[in-house]
């Protein structure tokens, strides 16, 4: 398993060469540059902004920015925010910590909603809590995620004033004190059952698709006739099968929560990496919208890596080699 | 009469089996009776779809619930009426008191679970063995089934096992708690013909050693002449003769027996086609309401045969058939008529 571990990471470096090239190529063909939004051009010498273009070697031909661009990149240097005047590693760094605890909430909330409503509806189909809990996974797949985050907010934050609407932590609070783990906490709660409630629903239905199927299998026939108890057939012999395919919903899932959701975090503008990320293409932020998209990219081969690990682990017959 | 009660292990009476189909019921097993005394192998022969195997999960209540139900009469096992138990109560039987094999090896076994946890999981569930005893009694009971190298045998997973080897495993995880009766529904149909004589070599080893009772399903004459005490025809859904094996073969009373007779391929005649029966069992759909339901596809019917329904009946001792051919078969109000 080392061994094809170590196999696989080298198969990534061809494969990231080559995404960092079209990704380089299609960030600097967005129209417009730096300059265009953040410097008034009716108070700025038009030869100025020029100079400054020549001498950030926005005019240089694609492939010896690109060039440029890669070395750097490669030795560690992410390049200068235009927009905030720091480095870009710096910024993402700041933003990482938020999004990671986005998102390991809402995947925790995602799976246990998704085991306990999928295992319920999968043992007993066709009953009405089979029904209810199919009706609400087709609300869930249905409303946008933005319209389930303004209604929560509307609720939640304004009506009953439970949650917070907007940040990752109350202002004034010192790092490191139990209050500030405490609000941190109560910050990303609202967007972290939105996405969770809202994501479970796939899972939910696939999970009870999938224990129906396999509760029809030859070796649930042979458990019960050893006389295995029903509700150890479900919990052990069948939801070790149906587990399965749910990895690879993990796999990509790793990516898309680290990815940050950009719009839940926009709305709630919880200072995440796919706020970060939308804020940065507005403004042609290059060395943060590059290095972002970078850092997904080695993420989403990451996680489909995890994914066919850990297919690995939960199904004997799969060997890798 | 009382001696009869003591041998009798297995006690089925008037059994009515049906299954849903676009939404109205229909007898896939039709007024079965049949009883298996201890440390008796008992052949049930007939056709697919003669209602074999439903026979064999109404016994061990293993159908599917939503599509099928027991309608009509009692399974009795050990003195005990057990078609109405609970899940429970019927988890204390199943797997210790009786235990089923299925036709399919390939399936049978859970493919994420290794074979020596799915072994000593029968243990579990009805001893109190620790789980070290369960693994040594788990390799003991893999060696007794002649699997080799038990030892490495118990940390595989069934994928890594031969479809012989994997009906062996089965067997091993029916007999570990040493049942009265062992349901073999077509064990070794699935098998290459040199697998299917070591599988039924071993069933019979282990009838003998183990001193239980056998009720073997199969379509396969062959097997029936090798392992049985006693046979049971079935054809769609009903009993069509009853007998021990030796007055069977030697005198087989049913037009359907002997055509079943005939389709077995000799070796030691020379013949140029293999004989068949014409026709298909009747789906349950199409089940013909009265007369004989082989009246369709008999050399030998008879107008009436598609109007009487025929009575399983002695026609000599211990040998019971179920035709009009045979004047004891027709039923009384028919005779007075």
């Amino acid at each position: 398993m080392l061994q094809y571990t170590i196999r696989r990471l080298l198969g990534m470096i061809p494969m990231l060469l080559l995404i960092s090239f079209v990704v380089f190529t299609l960030a600097k063909m967005m129209p417009g540059d730096p300059f265009g939004g953040e410097i008034d051009p009716t108070r700025t010498d038009p030869k100025y902004i020029e100079e400054m273009r020549e001498k950030l070697g926005y005019n240089d031909p694609i492939y010896v920015q690109y060039w440029r661009w890669i070395t750097k990149f490669l030795q560690g240097d992410f390049g200068i925010s235009t927009t905030h005047k720091m480095p870009a590693s710096e910024i993402i760094m700041e933003r990482i910590p938020n999004t990671l605890l986005l998102a390991v909430t809402s995947l925790v909330i995602t799976y246990v909603f998704a085991f306990f409503m999928g295992m319920y509806a999968g043992r007993k189909p066709y009953t009405i809590s089979d029904h209810v809990i199919a009706g609400y996974n087709y609300i869930a797949l249905a409303v946008p995620s933005f319209v389930a985050a303004i209604v929560a907010i509307y609720f939640f934050s304004f009506k009953l004033n439970l949650f917070p609407y907007s940040g990752s932590v109350a202002i004034g609070l010192q790092p490191g004190t139990w209050e500030y783990y405490v609000s941190r906490l109560h910050h990303v709660a609202l967007p972290a059952l939105v996405l969770g409630l809202m994501s479970t629903a796939s899972y939910t239905q696939f999970l009870r698709n999938d224990i129906i199927e396999n509760s029809r299998k030859d070796y649930v026939r042979t458990a019960r006739a050893k006389g295995v108890k029903e509700s150890k057939i479900y919990n052990k012999h069948i939801l070790r099968n149906s587990m399965i395919p749910l990895v690879t919903f993990l796999g990509f899932d790793l990516v898309t929560l680290v990815s940050g959701a950009v719009i839940t975090e926009t709305i709630f503008t919880y200072p995440g990496l796919g706020q970060l990320f939308l804020q940065s293409v507005a403004t042609r932020d290059y060395a943060v919208v590059m290095s972002i998209t970078m850092l997904l990219s080695i993420f989403t081969l990451l996680g489909n890596l995890i994914a066919d690990l850990l297919y690995g682990i939960v199904d004997p017959r799969i060997r890798l080699e | 009469m009382s001696e009869r009660d003591v041998s009798a292990l297995l006690e089925v009476k008037d059994l009515e089996t049906s299954f849903l189909i676009n939404g109205k019921y229909y007898n896939a097993v039709d007024g079965v009776s049949l009883r298996v005394n201890r440390k008796q192998i008992v052949g049930i022969v007939g056709e697919s779809g003669c209602g074999k195997s439903v026979m064999s999960l109404s016994i061990m209540n293993l159908l599917p619930k939503n599509i099928s139900r027991i309608r009509r009469g009692e399974i009795v096992f050990e003195g005990k009426r057990i078609d109405h138990l609970g899940e429970e109560e019927l988890n204390r039987i199943r797997g210790k008191e009786m235990a089923m094999i299925f036709q399919e090896p390939m399936t049978s076994l859970n493919p994420v679970f290794t074979i020596g946890s799915q072994i000593a999981e029968v243990f579990f569930t009805h001893t109190n063995l620790s789980k070290k005893e369960a693994r040594q009694r788990s390799i003991e009971l893999l060696r007794s089934v002649g699997i080799a190298r038990p030892e490495s045998v118990v940390n595989e997973y069934p994928h890594q096992l031969s479809g012989g080897m994997r009906q062996r495993v089965m067997i091993a995880m029916a007999i570990a708690c040493r049942p009265k009766l062992l349901i073999a529904d077509e064990p070794t149909t699935a098998l290459d013909v040199t697998v299917q004589a070591q599988i039924l070599e071993l069933l019979k080893d282990i009838q003998a050693t183990n001193e239980m009772a056998v009720m073997l399903i199969t379509h396969d004459l062959g097997v029936v002449a090798e392992m049985c005490d006693e046979v049971i025809v079935m054809y769609a859904g009903k009993i069509v003769e009853r007998a021990d094996v030796h007055s069977l073969f030697y005198h087989p009373k049913h037009p359907y027996t002997k055509l079943l007779m005939e389709s077995i391929p000799r070796m030691d005649r020379e013949v140029e086609t293999l004989s068949s029966i014409r026709g298909i069992v009747p789906s349950l759909a199409q089940m013909p309401r009265s007369g004989c339901r082989f009246a369709e596809r008999c050399p030998k019917a008879m107008p009436e045969c598609k109007i009487v329904t025929p009575k399983l009946t002695e026609h000599s001792p211990g040998h019971e058939v179920a035709c009009l051919l045979y004047e004891e078969s027709v039923p009384v109000h028919e005779v007075m008529k």
